[in-house]
C-alpha cells in the first residue's frame, strides 16, 4: 500500500477539498455579503449587481484560473498501470 | 411542421447513428469484451473525458427545468447553479489517480466492481447493484419523458411518435455501440450544448437592449429578482447553500459520474479533462441560467417557466440557427439517458449476471446477454414512459440524492481511509438511503425538496451515511484484523 504514486494522488485529492472551500468561500462571501444590502444601494458593474458580477463571474474566472494553475505547477504525471508499466 | 428547426435536429440525429457503427467495430474486435463495452477499454483521451463527464451530469434539468426555475426566481437561482462550477474539478480531483490506480489494479468494469474488491461482502454488492438499477431506472424514465415532450414541442409531433423516434435515435447507437459510441456522441453533444450556449446567451442580451437594459427591466418588474434571495425571497442562504451537497460535491457519489473516473487513457488526459471541464461546466451554467433570468422581459408572462429555453430560442434566434441551439437540450437529455442506460445494463450484466449466475460465460455468450439486456432495459424503459407510473415519477425526484447519500463515503473513504470496511460500507448504504426515503415522506415537500434545518433533504442522509461509516468501521476494525478481512 506504499505506492509512491499514491502519495501524489493523496495530495492532489486535498488541492481538490483545498479549491472547493475557497471556491465555496468565495461565491457565498460576495454573494451574501453585497447581496444583502437594499436593492436601492447596489453598485452596478457592466450592467450586473455587484454581487453577482463579483460571486458569479469573477468567481468562475477564477476557479477556472486556479485549476489551470494547479494543474500545471502541481500535478504529476504518474503511469496508471499495475508496476507503473504503460503497455496496457 | 416546422421545416428549418427540424433539418439540424434531423442532421444531428443522423450524426449521432453514424458514431454509433463506428463504435461497434470495436465491439467486435476488442478481446475484452465487457473492458470495452461498458468501459470504452479505458483509451479516453482529456476532451472526450471532460465532454462525458459534463453530458452525462448535465440533463434535462440544466436546460429545461434549471432556466426555467431561474425564470421564475431571478438571479437567486443562477447563483443556486453555479454550486456545479464543483463539479468541473472536484469529481476528478478526488476521485483523481487513486481511482483509477486501484480500478485498474482490481480490473473493475464498474463501480461496484471495485466496492465488490475494496469491501469482499457479498451483501454491498447486492444492495448497491440494487440502487443503481432501481434509482437509475426511473431517473432514466423520467429523462425519456422530458426528451419526447421536448422533440413534443418543437416538431409538433405527437408525444407518442416523438416518444418512438427518440428511443430509435438513442437505443440503436447505445446498444451496438457501449461506452465508446456513448463516450463519442457525448463529445459532440457537450459541444453543440456549449455552443447552443453561446448563441442564445449573446442573442438574448441584445434582444433585451443589453445587460444594464435587462436589469432595470427586471428590477422594474420585482426587485427581488436581482437579490440573491428570489422571486419571494425565500431562497435562504442556507437552503442555497446546501446544494453545494447536491449538485456540487455529492456528484462525486453518482456511479454514472463515477465510472468515467475509470476510463481515461492516462494521467495527461484527466489533467486536459479538468480544465476543460471545469471552463465548459462553468460557462454552460452560467450562460443558460442567466439566460433564463433575462429571457423575463423579453417573454415576460410564460405560464409553464419550463418552456422558457424553447420560446426564447424561437423568439430571439432566426429558425435555422434555433434548431441548432434546441439541439442541445436534445443532445443533454440523450446523453444523460444513455449513460444512464448502459450504466443500469453492467450493473445487471457485470455486477449481478457474471458475478453470481454465471461467472464462467464465454466472451461470446457474456456479449450476446449484454447486448440483450440493454436492448431489454431499453425497451422496457420506453414502455414505462409511455405512460409513467406513479411510483415512478416519485423514485425519479431522489433517485440522485439517494444515490450520493448511498455512494460517496463507501466510495471517497474506501480510496483514502485504510481502516473503512465492509461494515462501514454497508451502515453507510443502508442509513443513507433509508434515512433519505424517510425524510422524503415525512419532512421533505415533494417538489421543494426542503428537508430538515431549512436544508435541501439530501443533507441529512449524507451526514448520517459519513457517521455511520466511521463508527461501524471503527467498532469492527479489531475484529476485522483479527479474522483477516477487509
Amino acid at each position: 500500500m506504499n505506492d509512491p504514486r499514491f502519495k501524489i494522488a493523496n495530495r492532489e485529492a486535498l488541492i481538490g477539498v483545498g479549491l472547493a472551500l475557497f471556491n465555496f468561500i468565495w461565491w457565498y462571501a460576495f454573494a451574501y455579503g453585497l447581496g444583502s444590502q437594499p436593492v436601492a444601494d447596489y453598485d452596478f458593474i457592466f450592467g450586473m449587481p455587484a454581487w453577482f458580477f463579483y460571486s458569479c463571474l469573477i468567481g468562475s474566472v477564477i476557479m477556472i484560473i486556479l485549476v489551470v494553475f494547479m494543474v500545471k505547477f502541481f500535478f504529476k504525471e504518474v503511469p496508471l498501470n499495475e508496476k507503473g508499466d504503460e503497455s496496457s | 411542421m416546422n421545416w428549418e428547426v427540424i433539418i439540424p435536429l434531423l442532421v444531428f440525429m443522423a450524426v449521432v447513428f453514424m458514431i454509433g457503427f463506428w463504435a461497434s467495430r470495436y465491439v467486435y474486435q476488442r478481446s475484452n469484451f465487457l473492458q470495452e463495452y461498458f468501459l470504452g477499454s479505458r483509451e479516453l483521451g482529456g476532451l472526450i473525458l471532460a465532454m462525458t463527464m459534463i453530458a452525462t451530469y448535465g440533463s434535462a434539468s440544466s436546460f429545461i427545468g434549471g432556466p426555467g426555475a431561474a425564470y421564475q426566481e431571478g438571479l437567486g437561482w443562477v447563483l443556486l447553479s453555479m454550486s456545479q462550477v464543483a463539479t468541473g474539478y472536484f469529481v476528478l480531483m478526488i476521485l483523481g489517480k487513486k481511482f483509477a490506480i486501484m480500478a485498474r489494479k482490481y480490473n473493475a468494469v464498474t463501480l461496484v466492481d471495485y466496492l465488490r474488491h475494496r469491501y469482499n461482502s457479498t451483501l454491498v454488492v447486492v444492495l448497491s447493484a440494487m440502487s443503481i438499477i432501481i434509482f437509475l431506472f426511473s431517473a432514466m424514465a423520467a429523462q425519456w419523458v422530458g426528451g419526447a415532450r421536448l422533440i413534443g414541442v418543437v416538431t409538433g409531433l405527437s408525444y407518442t411518435s416523438a416518444l418512438f423516434i427518440f428511443a430509435v435515435a438513442v437505443l440503436i447507437y447505445v446498444i451496438i455501440g457501449g461506452f465508446r459510441a456513448i463516450a463519442v456522441t457525448d463529445a459532440m453533444q457537450g459541444i453543440i450544448m456549449f455552443v447552443g450556449t453561446l448563441v442564445l446567451l449573446v442573442a438574448t442580451i441584445i434582444a433585451g437592449g443589453g445587460m444594464g437594459n435587462i436589469m432595470s427591466d427586471l428590477a422594474a418588474e420585482n426587485e427581488m429578482l436581482i437579490t440573491p434571495f428570489g422571486a419571494e425571497g425565500d431562497l435562504t442562504a442556507v437552503y442555497v447553500s446546501s446544494f453545494w451537497i447536491l449538485v456540487g460535491v455529492g456528484v462525486v457519489g453518482l456511479p454514472q459520474v463515477a465510472v468515467r473516473a475509470m476510463s481515461y487513457k492516462d494521467s495527461r488526459s484527466m489533467h486536459r479533462a479538468l480544465i476543460i471541464g471545469t471552463f465548459v461546466t462553468a460557462f454552460m451554467m452560467f450562460g443558460m441560467h442567466l439566460a433564463g433570468t433575462l429571457a423575463r422581459p423579453i417573454i415576460p408572462g410564460l405560464e409553464v417557466a419550463d418552456n422558457v429555453m424553447p420560446t426564447l430560442a424561437m423568439t430571439v434566434l432566426p429558425a435555422w440557427l434555433a434548431g441548432i441551439v434546441l439541439a442541445a437540450p436534445l443532445a443533454a437529455i440523450m446523453s444523460t439517458v444513455d449513460a444512464l442506460l448502459l450504466m443500469v445494463s453492467s450493473a445487471v450484466v457485470k455486477d449481478v449476471y457474471h458475478n453470481y449466475i454465471n461467472p464462467k460465460a464465454s466472451v461470446k455468450k457474456i456479449r450476446k446477454v449484454s447486448v440483450g439486456v440493454t436492448a431489454i432495459l431499453g425497451v422496457s424503459v420506453v414502455l414505462f414512459a409511455l405512460s409513467p407510473p406513479e411510483l415512478l415519477i416519485t423514485l425519479n425526484l431522489f433517485a440522485f440524492g439517494g444515490l450520493e447519500a448511498a455512494f460517496v463515503w463507501p466510495l471517497v473513504l474506501g480510496l483514502y481511509w485504510s481502516k473503512g470496511n465492509r461494515h462501514g460500507a454497508l451502515a453507510s448504504i443502508i442509513l443513507g438511503v433509508g434515512s433519505y426515503i424517510v425524510i422524503y415522506i415525512f419532512a421533505g415537500e415533494p417538489l421543494g425538496q426542503m428537508g430538515p434545518f431549512g436544508m435541501h433533504s439530501v443533507v441529512i442522509p449524507v451526514v448520517l451515511s459519513l457517521i455511520g461509516y466511521v463508527i461501524a468501521s471503527i467498532a469492527t476494525h479489531k475484529k476485522v484484523m483479527q479474522t483477516g478481512y477487509v
